[in-house]
Formats: C-alpha cells, structure tokens, sequence
C-alpha cells in the first residue's frame, strides 16, 4: 500500500461513508468497478473530484443491470441530468439505495421514481401499460395488459382521480412484505 | 435533477365574482347545492372527455406553455388536453402533492420537519410512522404572504440548522434515508460541520459523545452484517433453488406450491429425527443390551417387510432396554440401590424414550403451528383483500435476477401470475339462472353421496381384510404375506382418487381452487378414515391378539411395510402414470395432449407419509429417517416426471393460499390425529411385558410417575418438581383454567381485528371523498379563471366597437 496514490481523500471517504449505506471497503470496491467501465474516461484519482460521466450504454451493459428490463428507467433516474449518463456521485447514489440497508421508504421513493415514465410524479394508466409490457416482454395481448392495468389503479388509487400518487404507491408498498427483498441489487 | 420553478400564487378577486355562487358560509344551502354541483361538474368533465391530467410545468410563462405541452402531448397519450387556463395550471403545478418528487425544496422542507421533531423528542423517529407525514403541510404554503420569504435557500438553510442541533449518528441517519442526490447531501453535511463550530480535522471528531455513538453504531451495524451473513448463508444451504425457480417459471406458482409443500416437510422431518438420534438411537446403539438367542440372517424381504433381521435392531421399539444404562454397579448391598462407580454418567432409558417423544411432538407441534400462523398472516391481512395486482406489478419483480435465463424464467412467471390472476377475476363475472343453480347443487349433493359411499366401502373392505389377517396368523417362512394387508391400502388409495376424479367431472365448478379444494377434502376423507380403522385395528384388536409377542415391534413393522408400499406405488403410479398417459395422448394426437399435474392428489399422498411417519415414530425411532430418504427420492422423481411428461394446468389459477391450506390440513387431521394416537398408546394401552422400555409398567406413562415418586423421596430440594406434577398435570382444574384464557384472548382479540376493520373502510371513504373534492375544487378554480377570461375578452371587445361603427360608411364608399 505504499506508493500507490490514493483515490480519495480521508475526507471524501467519510463523506460517501457518512452518506451512503456503504463501508469504506465496499465504497473502493465500488469505484473500482466503476472505474471497470471505462478505464480510459474514469481517472484514478478522484481527489480533484473531477467532472467525469460514464455513458449510458456502459452503466447498462453492467451484468447486475444487463439483463433488468427496467435497466434505462433506473439509470436515468439516478443519473444528473435524467439522460443516463452517471458520475460516480450518481453510480453511488443508485448502489446505495438499491442496496439491502436502505430503508422502505426510500427503496419506494425511488421504485415510483423508476415506474413514472414520463416524469409527471403521477404513475397514470401509460405509465402502468410500459412497466408491465416490460414486466412480461411484449407476451401479454394489449387487451389483458389494459385490463391489468385496469384492476391496478382500482386497487391502489383512493382518491380516484385516474392515477397513482406517491401515497398511493407506498400504501400498497406496505402491503407487499417481500418488497425490500425484491428491490435490491446486490454488488 | 431539475431545477425547481418559482411558484407564484395570486388569488385575483373581482367584484363579479361575489353573489354568484352560493358561499361556503350559507352552510345549508351548500349542503343541498353541493351534490348537484359534484353532479354537474362530474357531467360537464365527462361530456368535454377530461380526465385529471394537467401538462407537468418546466417553467410557468404562458408563451412556453404550448411548447411544453405539445411536447409533452407525446408521452401523455392519445387523450385530448384539457384545456385549463395559465393561472389554473400554475396553482395545480404548486399543490403539495405535486410537488413532493420534484421539487428540492419540498424535500427540504419536509426532512426540516422531521428533523425538527426529532430534536424536540430527543431520539430516534420510528421510520414508518414519519414516512405517513410525507407531504409538507399547507402551513409551509403560507398562502396570504409573499412566498418568496419560504425560497428553496431559507428551507435549507433551516434544515442545515436543524442538522447541526443532532447527534452525528442521527444525523448520518437522518442524510443517509433522504431522498436527494449524492453531491447535495455531501454539501448539506458539509454546511452543517462547518457552522456548527467543532473542529474539521480527524481529532476533533473522536471526541467522547461521538466516539461513543459512533461505537454504538458500529456494533449494530456489525451485528447487521453478521445477521444478514447468517442469512446468506443459510439460504446458500437450502438445496433446489434453481430447480425450483425453473419449475416455478414453467408450470406456475400451483405446480411450485407442491414443490415448496416437499422441502418443508423435509424440514419437518429433519427436526424431529435430531433428538431421537441424540437421545434415544445414538445412546441406545453405543449400550447395546444382551444379544438375543437366534437372530435371523440378513434376507433382501427385510427392506420390504421390515422383519427378520431388523426386528432385532435399533430400529424398533423392542430392542430398547427398560434399565438405566452406563450404571456400572458394584453387587448390591443389603439390598439397597445401586451406586454409579466413578467416571459413569447413568442414562435412565424408559424415561429418556419417554421424554425425548413427548418433547419431539412439542416441538414439532409449536413448529407446525407457528409456521401456520406465520403463512396464515402473510397471505391474509386485515382491510387488504384486494391489491394483488398492485403488488404483483411494482413488488414481484426481483432486480437481485442478474442473467438471460433467469430473467427470462422471471418474465415468463410474471406473465403467468398475472394470466392466472386474470382468469380468477373473469371467472367470476357471468351470472346464472336460479333452475341451473338447483340443478348444480343436485348434482353437487348426488356426487357427494357416491364419493363417501365408496369411502365406506373402502373402510369397511379393510376393516374385513384385516379381520382375517387376525384370524390367519402368518407364519415365519411366509413373512411377504404380511405384505397384503399394506397392499390391499394402497391398492385402495390410488383407485378410489381417480374414481373421485371422474365422478368430479360430472359436476361443474366456477373456480378451478374450489374445484381442487373438494377434491383435497374427498381424498383426505377416505385416507383419515382407512388410517382410523387401521388404528383401531392395531390398538384395539392386536394387542389382545398378540398377548405373549412384542406387539409394539408389530405395530412398528405394519407402520415400515405401510410406507414402503405407498413409496413404490407412488413411484409407479408417477412413472407409469404420466408416462403412458403421454404415449397414449401422444398416439391419438388428441387436443388435450400431454397430462395435467394433480396437484391435490400429490399433496394428499405428500400428507399422508408424513401421518404414518407420525404414527410410527413411537414404536420405530428411526422412520424420520425413511421418510426423509423418500421425500429425497420423490423430489427429483417427481421433478424429471414433470418436465418430461406433464404440461402446465389448463386453467391457470392463483396458488397464494395453498400453503397455507397445506400446512393447515398437515397441523389439523393429520398431526392431530397422530397426536391423539400416540396420547392414547401412552396413556392407555398396556406395554407388552417382554420387549422395550416400558415392559415391567402398566403404561407406558408410569415410568414418568415412577421418576416423580422418586424424586419425592430424594429430598425436600426438588420438592417443586413433584409439586408441579401432583397439583397441575394431575389435577384438571389448571387445564380448563387454560382453556379458558385462551378462548378470551381469542375473542379479543377477533373483536380488535372487527374494530381495525371498520377504521380501514372509513379511512378509504374519506380519501374517496376528498378526492371527489379536490376534483370539484379544481373544476371551480377553472371556471373562475375562465369566466373572467370571458369577461376581460368581452371587455376588449367592447372597447374595439366604437372604431368599427363608421363601418357602413366604408361600406358605402
């Protein structure tokens, strides 16, 4: 460990310890696997905190997020500018809540987050017809994938006004027990 | 994320406005109005096609409106905009609920609120409890003032204060479960160091308070870990995992549930072996008693028959001794006891057989119990029938799947369930006349009488076969004549299920669950009543028919050779079965091609080893052990059969509550009954006198009373003991005292579930109702806005007249 630079200030390490879910061993090992991606683009020293963005098509071709149906929707969520395109902030930001520590109310946060498509903080009947074509790749016909969405806002909307608020989506979080087991990736 | 837009509000009064519309102070006629306005507004939306989707606002200039819109238009849908005005728009775009995801400074404002409570009670909000508060309230909104005194930089330098007065580990806390951006809650922590005077450098922050709570976290995270450790590894140990995913995939959750149903009863088995391999076999095998004089050689029919050989093992009841083992005694002096040498641990073996029984059916009832409970809260909770779609859609995807295949297995399990959900639901919409309802239950009751007809003819055919079993004695060189009687059962159990198949055909049942429930409840039936009768038969007639034999080791054999059978025959029936259904459908290129898995049947056969197992286990310690041989065995027979000859149900149906149903019927008939068989052999029947423990008592129970008085003469230091046993096992008054607190707790506790119930529904009401309100409000604000539209346009135009009047003389130029 001698002559090796270090990537991060002592500094900087307690703030993404203090910030994230993660310890100071799987915050290096997370960089490096950032770093992973694009060797040419990511520096090795981050102690400037340099303004570098990994492009969206190597976050995706990650093997945790590969072959995630809702991989594009996830990435641009956590990404600055909603275009996909993470910094290392962002690639930290997404670990960490996707990870099994964070808590439900956050995992929901981000899950409606992931789910609203067209960023409007409603999930509306669109919204609920893209997350289950993707849930099912396209098998469903358009009329059972209509009516599916159907029964969902019946279930979950309580003040019927056609679509699903943040409230509306943590209530039915609440009833799922497997939710935090489900909504994590584990790296 | 976006950049928050700077929301104004201005409430325009004009004096037309006043005395159109009935005030909200005129309460009576608002009442009565009030309705026919929720009327008309629902009409009016209803006729113009609106439904509540406004354009999401990137900034609040009106000559920017139609560019958003339009570009928005494409995500929105097909649906038409509704055409709200501006100044509507801008006040939606700033309702609280709007503006939780968007904007900044409603998060702020929010994590200020609770950072504010959380100072003020001094510890820790419980996170569920503050997450139920997420939309700041309207006080933030100050809606008289000037909202640029609550901009996004005053909320946060208000949180950043709020920070400051915390502990660091609830400040950690409190950044870590935000809902911001990495880089922002680094500069919140920043801002909140720096101001709040303490030192930056790594000293100042060791410092005692800190380093304490620190300490504190460490070690909860450290137990976290080591929980979470355990965890994995635990389910790194669970065998099948894939093999299960794959079955799940292709068959669906039904198919999946008989699969799971195996592996805990695997599990059930495997804790009840544990303490009789520890207290009884294990002990019993490192003392073995005195050789008897002629043990028969080793023929291939014990495996069948469970006799000969195995007769003389620690197998069976018979070979266990009925004194205190490792008791190396001197000769016995005037008669008095016998004292241990030194280095001898005495081990009391009737009274361990006793204990270890009794204490391994406790177990295992808790356990069955409580697993029951557990399944039986999952799947129902209070005030939540409906939602299973909801959940199925946002909470059934597992984002931990990290491959092609599996992801794919996972889409295509997806896609099922929610295929099976939405039969369940069609299946319930048509109607039915009341004559085809009659003429349903006729058939219904008709099908019924035949099913519990043949039962009884089945009953009374082996109450008859083993008669005369008793009247036939079997002689030593014909031992595979014992084989009839298992034979005969069998024969019984696998025709009377497809006789109870096809006469299941002739009635019509509207849901496939009800369909498989009645036919779960026929089996079961007939397998509890023929295992009634051959109770009775053991206990009842072969005890006084063995008088003089080791009728325990009888018993245990008939329970050996019962499971053998079952074993081969469900092994012939799954491999011959399925097999030449296939080649036959196959043949004749029929529609219906390859067989259904009977789910029912399967379940019923799983349920019903684990019965004999239960009834067994007194007089032969190690049937766990076959049993778990045999579900091993069954697992991948079972498995290869399916994939190779079987397709997925017709009529797929939701299996949420089948293990609960399972795990209900294995407590219920069947632990139950085996329960009160093994209270009754201890209780009741007299042991034989010249094999296993128990052989000089009356009932096996005495040995336990025979330690009681024992202890009663060894002092007053264990006087409690026999105490306890005298005045509450022994007396009945503590048991109905029991009983009776448990039934009260029972009704309270049904009564409180009523109560939580009924407060669900009002609270469903009422966001129903303020949704309906918040419709109407909205609807009214647009028309407000749109009347003065209409009137400051009609003012304009009124003000144009005048210039247009010397019109006709241009007209006549």
């Amino acid at each position: 460990m001698g002559n090796k630079p270090a990537v991060f200030t002592h500094e900087q390490l307690e703030a993404y310890q203090d910030c994230t879910f993660f310890t100071r061993k799987e915050i290096m090992r997370l960089f490096y696997r950032y770093q992973d991606l694009a060797p040419q683009l990511v520096p090795l020293d981050y102690t400037s905190s340099p303004d570098v963005k990994v492009p969206y098509e190597l976050i995706s071709s990650m093997p945790e997020l590969k072959d995630n149906p809702f991989r594009q929707r996830i990435a641009q969520v956590f990404s600055e500018d909603g275009d996909g395109h993470m910094t290392l902030n962002n690639f930290l930001d997404m670990f960490s809540v996707m990870s099994e520590m964070a808590p439900r109310d956050l995992k929901a946060y981000y899950a409606f987050k992931i789910y609203d498509f067209n960023d409007d903080d409603y999930i509306c009947a669109w919204d609920l017809e893209q997350t289950v074509t993707k849930l099912t790749r396209g098998e469903l016909s358009a009329e059972e994938v209509s009516l599916v969405c159907e029964k969902v806002l019946d279930e979950a909307d309580a003040d019927h006004d056609g679509r699903l608020s943040l409230d509306d989506f943590q209530h039915v979080i609440l009833r799922a027990p497997d939710f935090l087991s489900t909504f994590h990736i584990r790296i | 994320m976006a950049q928050p837009p700077a929301f104004v509000f201005n409430i325009l009064e004009t004096p037309e406005d006043q005395g159109q519309d009935p005030s909200p102070y005129d309460e009576s006629e608002v009442h009565d109005s009030f309705h026919q306005l929720i009327q008309e507004q629902s009409q009016r939306a209803a006729e113009e096609g609106l439904e509540l989707r406004v354009l999401p606002q990137r900034e609040p200039g009106p000559e920017t409106l139609g560019a958003s819109g339009s570009g928005h238009q494409a995500l929105l849908g097909p649906e038409g905009v509704p055409d709200y005005s501006t100044a509507t728009l801008r006040i939606l775009a700033s309702m609280p609920s709007r503006t939780i995801g968007r904007s900044r400074g409603a998060i702020l404002s929010q994590y200020y609120n609770r950072t504010v409570r959380l100072r003020r009670r001094g510890s820790r909000p419980p996170l569920g409890g503050v997450g139920r508060s997420a939309r700041p309230s309207l006080r933030l909104y100050d809606l008289e003032l000037d909202p640029t005194a609550f901009q996004e930089e005053e909320k946060r330098t208000l949180l950043v204060k709020e920070l400051q007065g915390l502990t660091v580990a609830q400040r950690d806390h409190m950044l870590r479960g935000m809902p911001l951006s990495l880089a922002e809650k680094r500069s919140l922590r920043e801002e909140s160091w720096t101001q709040s005077g303490k030192q930056r450098g790594p000293q100042g922050r060791r410092g005692l308070l800190p380093c304490c709570s620190r300490l504190r976290y460490a070690c909860g995270l450290a137990l976290h870990s080591l929980g979470l450790a355990l965890l994995s590894a635990l389910q790194a140990l669970t065998p099948w995992r894939y093999a299960l995913k794959q079955i799940g995939g292709q068959f669906g959750s039904s198919v999946l549930s008989y699969f799971l149903f195996l592996k805990t009863l695997l599990a059930f088995n495997a804790l009840l072996l544990l303490p009789l391999l520890a207290f009884i076999v294990g002990v019993q095998a490192a003392f073995p008693p005195a050789p008897a004089d002629s043990v028969p050689t080793f023929t291939g029919l014990e495996l069948l028959t469970g006799g000969g050989r195995f007769s003389h093992s620690v197998m069976y009841y018979g070979y266990y001794s009925n004194t205190t083992l490792n008791q190396l005694c001197g000769p016995p002096l005037d008669g008095s006891q016998c004292t241990p040498e030194a280095g001898g641990l005495p081990y009391n073996m009737p009274l361990a057989y006793l204990f270890t029984m009794g204490m391994s059916f406790f177990i295992t009832c808790i356990t069955l119990v409580y697993s029951m409970s557990r399944s039986f809260g999952e799947s129902y909770r209070v005030g939540s029938t409906s939602g299973v779609h909801a959940i199925t859609v946002f909470c059934s995807w597992d984002y931990k799947v990290t491959q092609k295949w599996p992801s794919r297995l996972q889409q295509d399990n997806i896609r099922t369930q929610l295929k099976e959900l939405l039969a369940e639901w069609q299946l319930q919409q048509g109607p039915r006349s009341v004559w085809g309802r009659l003429r349903q239950v006729a058939i219904l009751g008709f099908v019924w009488l035949l099913c519990l007809g043949t039962t009884l003819g089945c009953t009374l055919a082996v109450y008859a076969f083993s008669e005369l079993m008793i009247k036939n004695p079997v002689s030593a060189e014909r031992e595979w004549e014992l084989l009839a009687l298992p034979l005969v059962v069998c024969l019984l159990n696998l025709g009377a299920p497809y006789l109870y198949r096809g006469l299941a055909a002739l009635e019509r049942h509207d849901s496939p669950i009800l369909e498989v429930y009645v036919a779960i409840c026929r089996n079961l039936i007939l397998k509890m009543v023929i295992l009634g009768i051959l109770c009775y038969h053991w206990l009842g007639r072969r005890v006084g028919a063995l008088k003089g034999q080791c009728w325990e080791n009888f018993v245990g054999q008939e329970l050996y050779r019962l499971m053998v059978m079952d074993f081969v025959f469900t092994l012939l029936d799954t491999l011959f079965g399925e097999l030449v259904w296939r080649f036959i459908s196959e043949k004749q290129r029929k529609k219906r091609g390859k067989p259904e898995f009977d789910i029912a049947r399967n379940v019923l056969e799983l349920i019903y080893g684990q019965t004999l197992t239960w009834l067994g286990v007194l007089f032969s310690p190690l049937l766990p052990a076959m049993q778990i041989v045999k579900l091993l065995v069954l697992f991948y027979v079972k498995k290869m059969s399916l994939m190779a000859n079987c397709r997925a149900p017709r009529r797929p149906w939701l299996a949420s509550h089948m293990s609960t149903v399972f795990v209900s019927l294995l407590c219920f008939p069947s632990f139950l009954g085996a329960a009160i068989f093994l209270c009754y052999a201890i209780w009741q029947v007299r042991p034989s006198s010249i094999c296993g423990p128990f052989r000089t008592l009356d009932t096996m129970y005495e040995a336990g009373k025979v330690w009681v008085r024992h202890l009663e003469k060894a002092g007053p230091r264990v006087s409690w003991l026999p105490w306890i046993h005298r005045y509450l096992v022994e007396n009945t008054f503590p048991i109905y005292l029991v009983s009776a607190l448990l039934l009260a707790v029972i009704y309270l506790n049904i009564q409180v579930v009523k109560g939580q119930r009924k407060v669900i529904c009002l609270l469903k009401e009422q966001i129903s109702n303020e949704g309906e309100d918040k419709i109407f409000l909205i609807n009214k604000l647009h028309s407000v806005y749109e009347g003065k539209e209409r009137s400051r346009v009609g003012r304009a135009q009124e003000a144009e007249m005048p210039p247009t009047l010397p019109a006709d003389e241009r007209d006549a130029r």
